[in-house]
């Protein structure tokens, strides 16, 4: 069986880790807002501490944090670039179309940090809290939306299932395609098209199973006494703990600090 | 005390409309009762309406003529649906498709967080009935890391939890390797013999049905017969004749007492087997 890795959840007992995962939602939220708030170089240095600090006290190896960032280096450079060449007034270096101004070298650093810093927080979450507790922390979250008819338990059931299917249906693609391989199917030449085409013997066995599970698991379900969200209660109870009070502090802290800089001269 | 009593119950499954084809019962006239505390087997082939009989007795499924009873309610009464699951749990054949949750713990207390029960008292069950099935130290653990054998453990777990009087289990051991299926075997009659739960399971190996207290051989939707191991598993002509098997110990002694060799009680058993094997050639 190919290697599952659920989400991006690196067990470990940091911090981090024991924060309610509701906190942590709310205070992720906060953070990126905090982000785009920074309007000189102090407060993004300082918004870079921070960032730099939560991912040392999460104890997750900075090599996942790298990972993570790989996926959107590119997406970096060239928002980057973008803001770099698009500011020609006043340039400080000029070579055949290209100029380059202060305000363009600014932005550009700007968008950089700030890209950054909001895959690495939102990679802290993901490394932090396992898929079951997010889910259970969304749920809770989005309660108050049941005023409007949205259907919160049902989207979490959802959630949960379809988390708890991932490795399952994984698996029986992978037994799937050694079924058809050892058919002669081929899935591994030809250009793309002929391979998206390959995969439709793949598909189609997958769905019918698919379908079966669920008929099973809808079964099962309510075999064990499943009414919808109802009268239904939670074994795990969240609780706000000192750890979380303090986490939310030190967040309105380095808000307080943010402003204050933002309040130093303009150096940009 | 009769637990559950079925009368005279046919099921076919409702046909579209305007088909000209007359769908054939899937069950044809069948009764029986379940005591309390009694553990009972029901085989039959593929196909025979085994499992359908399973699906009567927590009422996901209502007889089409006939009635069942689970400790006094009518299964088609819909008001008594939810009150007959807590009392009647039934586990499945595939395990990997009756769990829910991604944490072995978390699943276990699905059932008993649908009937709204406190957090607290959820745990001492889920705990309960992890220690029950043996599967306490892999309450952290992802379920699709486990093997069939335990999955099919923490899903008896996860009926458990709702403290039913009856487990009905549908051949719960059909996808398990042979270590697997002793795991579950060993665990039912645990749950049967130290925790007085009345245990239906559906199944089509007959060394499974000899555990049992009683059989019932369920063929082409009729009741072939029943009674207890010993009485059903004598009539060896019977079953062959609907190609059924008879345990292996079994059929080894009525091939030997058709030769000619003297054996006046066909045991059901391997060491049965072994022991009047031992006094006969003595």
């Amino acid at each position: 069986m190919r290697d599952v890795t659920l989400g991006q959840f690196f067990p470990s007992k940091s911090i981090i880790h024991r924060v309610d995962p509701r906190v942590k939602i709310l205070l992720l939220i906060t953070f990126i807002t905090l982000i785009f708030c920074t309007f000189n170089y102090f407060s993004l240095a300082l918004v870079v501490l921070a960032v730099i600090s939560i991912m040392l006290l999460s104890r997750v190896p900075i090599k996942m944090y790298l990972k993570s960032l790989k996926v959107i280096i590119i997406v970096v450079l060239i928002t980057s670039a973008i803001n770099l060449f698009s500011y020609p007034s006043d340039p400080v270096f000029q070579w055949w179309v290209i100029k380059i101004s202060v305000e363009g070298i600014n932005n550009a650093v700007f968008v950089a940090v700030r890209i950054i810093s909001l895959i690495l927080i939102s990679s802290v979450l993901t490394f932090t809290t396992s898929p079951t507790d997010l889910t259970d922390a969304l749920e809770r979250l989005m309660k108050p939306l049941k005023v409007f008819h949205v259907k919160v338990h049902e989207i979490a059931m959802m959630m949960t299932i379809a988390l708890r299917f991932v490795p399952t249906l994984l698996e029986e693609t992978d037994k799937i395609m050694a079924a058809q391989k050892s058919r002669g199917a081929d899935m591994e030449s030809g250009n793309l098209i002929t391979r998206i085409k390959a995969l439709i013997p793949v598909l189609v066995p997958l769905f019918v199973s698919a379908f079966r599970r669920a008929y099973d698991l809808a079964v099962a379900m309510e075999c064990r006494c499943y009414q919808g969200g109802s009268g239904r209660t939670r074994m795990k109870q969240l609780r706000i703990s000192k750890r979380d009070v303090f986490s939310i502090i030190t967040v309105c802290l380095i808000i307080v600090g943010v402003v204050l800089c933002n309040l130093l001269p303009h150096i940009r | 005390m009769e637990f559950i009593t079925a009368q005279n119950i046919s099921f076919k499954y409702e046909t579209e409309e305007n088909t000209s084809e007359i769908s054939k019962n899937v069950l044809d006239n069948i009764s029986f009762s379940i005591k309390k505390g009694e553990f009972v087997a029901i085989v039959g082939h593929n196909g025979s309406g085994k499992s359908t009989i399973a699906k009567h007795l927590n009422a996901m499924l209502v007889p089409s003529l006939g009635k069942v009873y689970v400790d006094g309610m009518d299964t088609s009464d819909e008001d008594m649906t939810s009150l007959i699951r807590r009392k009647v749990g039934l586990v499945l054949q595939n395990p990997d498709n009756q769990l829910v949750a991604s944490i072995v713990e978390e699943d276990v207390a699905f059932g008993p967080e649908n009937l709204g029960i406190d957090p607290k008292e959820i745990r001492k069950r889920v705990d309960e009935a992890l220690k029950a099935v043996d599967m306490y130290e892999y309450r952290l653990h992802a379920p699709f890391k486990l093997s069939g054998g335990q999955k099919q453990r923490v899903a008896i777990a996860g009926i458990i939890a709702i403290e039913p009087d009856c487990i009905v289990l549908d051949e719960p051991t059909a996808m398990l390797d042979p270590k697997g299926r002793k795991e579950v075997l060993d665990t039912i009659i645990r749950l049967n013999r130290e925790k007085g739960i009345t245990v239906v399971m559906v199944t089509h190996f007959m060394e499974e049905a000899v555990l049992a207290d009683k059989v019932y051989v369920i063929d082409n939707g009729k009741l072939l017969t029943s009674g207890t191991p010993y009485d059903v598993f004598s009539q060896v002509e019977l079953l062959k004749r609907h190609r059924l098997d008879v345990p292996q110990a079994t059929e080894i002694c009525y091939q030997l007492r058709a030769r000619g060799v003297d054996i006046s009680k066909l045991p059901l058993t391997d060491d049965e087997c072994v022991k009047l094997l031992l006094e006969v050639f003595r």
